[in-house]
């Protein structure tokens, strides 16, 4: 689907007033003008959240400003950060639209085996679904011990206590609170094709 | 060299302009393209794309060989104290240069090396000391080596830096220009201006990203950046050092606590079953005993309060601290090889979390068929991604060479949490943890990644509660209990996410009796009487309720109370060379860490006297070493960890306590950078007869098609890399209206020169061709980009961003079909950054 700029216009709607690159960038506006009003644009009124730049590993600064309706409206640099100043690059300063965005996804979808189409699923259905392929797929595949080289051209039988039938994959953009409990979860089961962007 | 940082890292890119507006400083950029840094730089010297290590290595050349590296006490000083310089090699080591190309110990196949020779010269073992240390560090204790010989007059032949000498001998400003494609003139006017601006006064930083790691000798090329920098006194000292600018939010977090196969959390390495591993004991001896003699001689507490992290209450002494039950790996099983085996049908299931590799994996079709032979798939991420979506609409779908109702792959989407969604922290490329806090519940059923885990966590131990099989009991025993505290969650709608707080207090460690926060890691024990998930971040939570990486008091220059550097708030890494052998700064410019003769140690003698000098950093900077160790202090042979190590070894995780100009261990393809050709490249290796790194990782299977050398079909060079606008393969960044339209299409950089050659039009299409895949892009032909000219040889080169797939506002053929799966050999890093291809104008299947 080709985006037309109406199309963009519609998606931005949501943003408006939301953040000065949208002013600047989308709307038509008179740049001298949006510029000037930018210099001196107050932050989008409402309670301010400390947080961190998602893209990264420079580690901007970021405010995350919420409505009384407790409604995320803006999103901008953080003025105290040592490291960004305030500033932020062309992502950083769009990282509203990653929250609020009218195609990101909210529920569960569901494609079974063999389907041409996503269905929608309760959360709580996949949690139990996906916990079960999970047991199950271990329980099959699971290896006490292995025939390994011995370095002398024969084999020796170690315990490994793993599986090679699950693997994961993560981003570098999580937490690493759920870096740890990923690694520890996943050893626990055994699996050991587990692997990371910071490969990449 | 090797990044594009004013495009890739443009906040952080403020720092050097910064410097040079207002300082002076001189910034160079050596990279293969003209690009927005090379714009903003003094100057711009084009290489090919993997030749930089001939240029380096011509540095390293150019700086021992200069009258003031030679003349200028500061360089001698440094470098006889704080590397390896003068310590002696095993005489039996060979160098390239006298095997054409490999080092000694190459196996007869050719495919690996066993490194006995490139080991140090010792004086004998030291008599056997008494233990009563632990009963893990008394075995240690018992193979500790003797010290390595030395020359520290630098003239024995097999002295370090004389095999420095002897390996890039032919490493000339000449050699430069006919390997790398640039003048002798551009070389030696970097070379020149990294040693004017190096010494007492004076210190110079190399600066690269993914140019340099996405190579087969990848390792190999910041090995010879870190060289540079140890013989130019540029290591430990504000201003120095090798910065790695990193990608991801916290992608230096998940490499420190690892969601990666080889590592356990705080680089601890995984129990392998092709080693000694087969009990802790062994395992510990195996990794820590060539460690021992530096801080890793603490190997035994990281590892135990590992284990006591992991299965709590279960782990004990008996049972070894359930070790027995922790899984081993047998092989590679980095994400090359596991899409390789996916597609293979040996992996069932497969968890993608916040990773898009349809798009974003090397040979990137190949990877996107492997999702096709599995049993079932989970997908947590806010977009549907290309991964997500595969089976509906991707090129294999299209094309007919899948069929999606054959595709018996069981999907599942989750939807994500934004970062402003939840709680927690990431670690920066400067290693500074920093907190984000909570601003909003994310919409409907979207969770934090935490979350995802945690509750299938829960569920699986629900699931194996009554399993008495050993198999199980890892899963059974897991401590696994994160519940939030009624107050972290009282403002929420979502009640059930696990405590951020409460993971990051157990990363931190505790004593495991009363649970409080180990303040720091020097408290760990190596008796179970302390749990601890990566003890590098011990002291990140020094005690209950107080979160270091939530600190938010910035200053005008370290801010210490800003986050939490790692590890104990050490910005600068082994920064006791900051100072010079007798501990007194080498300059008042460049002052950090230094011995105060006079100050209160904290300590008394014997007789009850203060006990008088320590290390001090007025900015607040947390100091690398031993903290009352007097540099002048000199170490205990039969000894571990900090008392084995003198006063003036800075390079504490060194087992030697060096910077190493040689490395003796640690690498599987030899102790020194070595030019080596790209796997795929376009030109014979001019300097030996070893065309490419011998043992690199090489998957010639079905589907992963690698050209020859100068293959006639594929005479281009192409690199692939990022543009400020998108985020790796597009996730983040190509739903984003705003950025979608800033960059909309993917686009070729071409040469005027290829253009004409080729007939290619501005703005035209062209096609990409590998032996892997196709592809096509809008033209732009432009200056920014020159054919080189090597050894006579014209070779060209193209620039390829990769961030688009068929997904997403801003749609494009996916750059990472055309690329190959091949590796270097220390990381199984892929070589995304040089590989060869044709080109042609119009469009593909011949549309114009």
């Amino acid at each position: 689907m080709a985006i037309s700029r109406r199309k963009f216009l519609k998606i931005t709607s949501g943003a408006i007033g939301g953040g000065v690159a949208a002013e600047i960038g989308i709307l038509n506006v008179d740049t001298a003008a949006a510029a000037a009003k930018a210099g001196k644009a107050p932050i989008k009124s409402g309670r301010q959240v400390a947080s961190i730049c998602p893209y990264c590993a420079v580690g901007c600064g970021q405010i995350v400003t919420v409505s009384d309706a407790g409604e995320i409206v803006d999103i901008q640099g953080n003025p105290d950060s040592p490291i960004n100043q305030g500033t932020l690059c062309p992502k950083g300063a769009a990282t509203y639209q990653l929250v609020k965005n009218e195609q990101r996804w909210s529920t569960v979808k569901y494609r079974a085996p063999g389907s041409d189409r996503w269905e929608e699923r309760p959360l709580e259905w996949a949690m139990s679904r996906i916990a079960e392929l999970t047991k199950k797929t271990r329980d099959a595949n699971f290896n006490e011990f292995q025939d390994l080289p011995d370095g002398k051209g024969g084999t020796v039988r170690k315990r490994v206590m793993n599986t090679y039938a699950i693997a994961s994959l993560g981003g570098a953009t999580m937490d690493n609170e759920w870096n740890y409990l990923h690694q520890k979860l996943m050893h626990a089961l055994g699996v050991v094709y587990l692997e990371n962007q910071a490969r990449i | 060299m090797g990044s594009n940082m004013a495009e890739c890292h443009p906040v952080a890119f403020r720092w050097p302009l910064k410097a040079r507006t207002d300082h002076d400083a001189v910034l160079m950029h050596v990279d293969p393209r003209f690009t927005r840094t090379s714009a903003a730089c003094n100057l711009h010297v084009p290489i090919r794309a993997g030749s930089d290590i001939a240029f380096l290595g011509a540095l390293i050349k150019f700086v021992i060989n200069s009258k003031r590296w030679n003349e200028d006490p500061f360089f001698r000083e440094y470098v006889v104290n704080y590397t390896n310089a003068a310590t002696l090699v095993n005489p039996e080591f060979r160098d390239t240069e006298e095997l054409d190309g490999v080092f000694s110990g190459l196996a007869p196949d050719g495919k690996s090396y066993a490194n006995a020779t490139w080991s140090y010269q010792r004086n004998q073992a030291p008599p056997k000391a008494k233990g009563g240390v632990g009963p893990f560090s008394d075995l240690l204790l018992q193979q500790v080596p003797g010290r390595p010989k030395t020359d520290p007059t630098l003239q024995d032949p097999n002295c370090v830096l004389q095999i420095v000498r002897k390996h890039y001998a032919r490493y000339t400003p000449d050699l430069v220009e006919k390997v790398c494609g640039c003048s002798a003139e551009q070389f030696l006017k970097v070379a020149q201006t990294m040693l004017d601006n190096s010494g007492r006064d004076k210190t110079a930083n190399i600066t690269y990203a993914v140019g340099w790691t996405q190579h087969t000798v990848g390792v190999q090329i910041i090995r010879a950046a870190a060289m540079l920098q140890a013989l130019l006194g540029n290591i430990g000292r504000p201003g120095g050092g090798v910065l790695a600018l990193r990608g991801h939010a916290t992608i230096q977090g998940s490499t420190d606590i690892a969601t990666l196969y080889h590592s356990l959390p705080a680089y601890l390495n995984m129990p392998d079953g092709r080693k000694k591993h087969d009990s802790l004991k062994e395992f510990i001896l195996t990794e820590a005993g060539p460690l021992a003699t530096s801080y890793w001689g603490n190997y035994p507490k990281f590892a135990v309060s590992y284990l006591k992290a992991q299965f709590g209450a279960a782990a004990t002494a008996e049972n070894d601290y359930g070790y027995d039950y922790h899984p081993k790996i047998t092989g590679d099983h980095s994400h090359m090889p596991m899409m390789l085996d996916m597609a293979a049908g040996k992996i069932k299931g497969f968890f993608v979390m916040g990773q898009n590799p349809a798009v974003g994996g090397q040979n990137a079709r190949l990877q996107r068929k492997a999702l096709a032979k599995l049993d079932w798939m989970v997908v947590r991420d806010y977009f549907e991604t290309e991964t997500a979506a595969f089976w509906r609409n991707s090129p294999e779908v299209l094309s007919g060479e899948l069929k999606t109702a054959d595709i018996k792959t069981e999907v599942f989407f989750l939807p994500a949490a934004a970062v402003a969604e939840m709680e927690g922290s990431f670690t920066n490329t400067q290693r500074l943890l920093q907190q984000h806090d909570k601003a909003a519940d994310p919409p409907g059923d979207a969770r934090s990644d935490s979350w995802f885990t945690y509750q299938l966590g829960k569920r699986l131990q629900k699931m194996y509660a009554d399993s008495a099989s050993n198999l199980d009991w890892g899963i059974k025993n897991l401590a696994w209990d994160y519940e939030p505290e009624a107050k972290e969650v009282a403002p929420w709608r979502i009640k059930d996410e696990p405590s951020a707080y409460k993971v990051l207090k157990e990363i931190n460690g505790v004593t495991v009796a009363d649970q409080k926060p180990l303040a720091t890691f020097a408290n760990l024990k190596e008796d179970g009487s302390t749990a601890c998930g990566a003890w590098i971040y011990t002291g990140v939570i020094p005690e209950d309720g107080k979160n270091n990486a939530a600190r938010r008091k910035p200053d005008q220059w370290i801010s210490p109370n800003w986050g939490f550097a790692w590890p104990a708030n050490r910005h600068i890494m082994y920064n006791r060379a900051s100072a010079d052998s007798q501990g007194k700064p080498w300059s008042e410019a460049k002052k950090l860490v230094f011995w105060d003769p006079d100050a209160d140690s904290g300590t008394k003698d014997p007789a009850g006297n203060t006990v008088r000098g320590k290390w001090v950093a007025p900015s607040g900077e947390g100091i690398d070493f031993q903290p009352t160790k007097a540099p002048t202090m000199v170490g205990k042979d039969a000894a571990l960890g900090f008392d084995w190590l003198s006063g003036n070894d800075a390079f504490i995780m060194r087992a030697d306590g060096k910077a190493w100009l040689f490395a003796p261990a640690g690498l599987v393809d030899g102790p020194l950078p070595t030019h080596y050709e790209p796997y795929e490249s376009p030109v014979a290796n001019r300097v030996y007869r070893q065309q490419s790194n011998p043992v690199a990782k090489v998957w010639r299977t079905e589907g992963n098609v690698y050209h020859g050398v100068a293959d006639p079909k594929y005479p281009i060079v192409v690199s692939t890399y990022r543009v400020t606008e998108h985020h790796l393969s597009g996730t983040m960044s190509r739903w984003l209206p705003w950025l979608a339209e800033l960059m909309p299409e993917l686009f070729c950089e071409v040469s005027p020169e290829l253009a004409a050659e080729k007939g290619i039009r501005n703005a035209g299409y062209v096609t990409i061709v590998t032996a892997r895949g196709e592809i096509e892009a809008r033209a732009l032909v432009t200056r920014r980009i020159k054919p080189f000219v090597i050894d006579g040889k014209k070779v060209h080169e193209i620039g390829l961003p990769w961030h688009w797939g068929w997904q997403g506002n801003a749609k494009g053929d996916v750059a990472n079909d055309l690329s190959a799966m091949v590796g270097d050999p220390n990381v199984s890093i892929h070589e995304g950054k040089v590989f060869t291809c044709d080109i042609r104008a119009g469009r593909k299947g011949g549309r114009s």
